[in-house]
């Protein structure tokens, strides 16, 4: 950001603020914002995909059934099966519908006009790792029972007795405390990062090309726009890597729920 | 993090780490959208087709597979009706050549009874000429040598009672000439 401030003194860079949107139209409600918008039109339009893929699913696949089908072979081979084995198929319906809303929400990032990744607000990330933190902790219990899901979870077999003393805290708080926060927060900070460089770069180049358009400035401002370019498809595979990873880990948490040997 | 997000707070107005409860009630809502269409209606639609489809070509493979041991039954079959049938070729052909060789051998042996007998016959036949030569030859000789002597001695010895009587005479001479011997 030095060059920058060199350059043209006026410039300023986009902050965490341009992720604060206000109300759509004068006298809306205040709840009524673009991420709001977004995240159910991204929600209604994963059900419309889903439904043109899946509605009417064919022996012999065509057309969007076929997208369909890799995206469900995927969550199941990638995700279900590795680290749910048999009780893949039965957590299907909850990691497919995780994964293409988060994946459509975070693509929403790039997407020309929408340009806001869902997930970039926290409550969004949060509500899924809440979801997911509930059911991990009921199906520990109903499996493992109260006594034996915090045993396994605390105290795993096989060390020295002194370990346990530093083991058993540090096992509590990173089950129960910090990771339902890292689960939401990875995905949060990732969109959210990722649309302030996508922000940063678009800006100088703006900034650079059509409001302050100088010779020495001209280069810095090619290179913004280039950098928007390749951040933009580097944006796109952390958006699929995201969602791909908060499935996953939804995936793991569940499966270390169910079967506690591993 | 509540300190932290506090501190935060106070120093932006807006802190991104903290949820507006209203994008918590709309993301809980937008989730449960797709969780009820995607995942209650649609995802096990899928699943049963992606089973059927297993079954399917499962199915195919097993109906393939099938085919396939049949085809190789059948082939088992036809090689070993062309083994039989080559075997039985190689044994018409060699009893052909055994009966052949025996017909030649039996026509041989006939051929050769045939010239024996025609080589016997022949035999027979000039020995029953050979004496009738002879026979022939010793007539013809006693009348040529009696037609000879007649002529040397110049009296003809043709009249029967003559020859008789030489011939009495001779074995008279014969009779009287042993007592006169001795």
């Amino acid at each position: 950001m030095t060059p920058t401030m060199l350059v043209a003194e006026d410039f300023t860079a986009p902050g965490p603020s341009i992720f604060d949107f206000p109300p759509l139209y004068e006298g809306a409600p205040y709840w009524l914002t673009k991420p709001v918008v977004m995240a159910v039109f991204g929600a209604i339009v994963v059900c419309a995909l889903a439904w043109s893929a899946f509605a009417n699913p064919k022996l012999v696949p065509r057309g969007m059934q076929n997208i369909g089908e890799m995206g469900y072979q995927f969550v199941r081979d990638q995700v279900a099966r590795p680290f749910l084995g048999k009780d893949a198929e039965r957590w299907m319906p909850l990691l497919l519908s995780l994964f293409f809303l988060i994946l459509l929400w975070n693509l929403f990032g790039v997407i020309p006009l929408i340009q806001i990744p869902v997930a970039s607000h926290i409550a969004f990330p949060a509500v899924f790792a809440a979801l997911i933190y509930i059911i991990k902790i009921y199906l520990g219990v109903k499996h493992q029972g109260l006594v034996g899901y915090f045993k396994n979870m605390m105290f795993p077999p096989g060390l020295p007795k002194p370990i346990y003393v530093l083991l058993a805290p540090i096992e509590f708080l990173s089950n129960l405390i910090i990771a339902p926060f890292t689960h939401a927060v990875r995905l949060f900070a990732n969109m959210f990062a990722g649309h302030l460089i996508l922000a940063f770069f678009s800006a100088v180049g703006f900034w650079f090309l059509f409001e302050k358009l100088t010779p020495l400035g001209s280069g810095l401002g090619v290179l913004g726009v280039i950098m928007t370019i390749a951040m933009t498809g580097f944006e796109m595979f952390i958006q699929f890597l995201q969602a791909f990873l908060f499935t996953m880990l939804a995936a793991m948490y569940i499966g270390g729920s169910l079967h506690p040997d591993h | 993090m509540t300190l932290a997000a506090t501190l935060l707070a106070a120093e932006e107005g807006n802190n991104p780490l903290l949820p507006h409860a209203y994008e918590l009630v709309v993301g809980s809502f937008a989730f449960l959208v797709v969780f009820l269409v995607v995942g209650k209606i649609l995802t096990p639609r899928i699943q049963k087709t992606l089973a059927e489809r297993t079954e399917a070509i499962e199915g195919g493979i097993k109906k393939a597979e099938d085919a396939q041991a049949e085809a190789q039954r059948t082939l088992e079959q036809y090689r070993a009706q062309l083994a039989e049938a080559r075997q039985e070729a190689a044994r018409l052909r060699e009893e052909a050549r055994e009966q052949g060789a025996q017909i030649k051998a039996e026509l041989r042996e006939e051929a050769q009874a045939e010239a024996r007998r025609i080589i016997e016959a022949a035999h027979a036949q000039i020995e029953a000429d050979r004496q009738q030569a002879i026979t022939q030859l010793r007539a013809e000789i006693g009348r040529l040598s009696t037609e000879l002597a007649s002529r040397i001695v110049g009296e003809s010895l043709e009249d029967e009672v003559r020859q008789r009587r030489i011939v009495d005479r001779f074995l008279e001479e014969l009779e009287g000439r042993p007592e006169a011997v001795r």
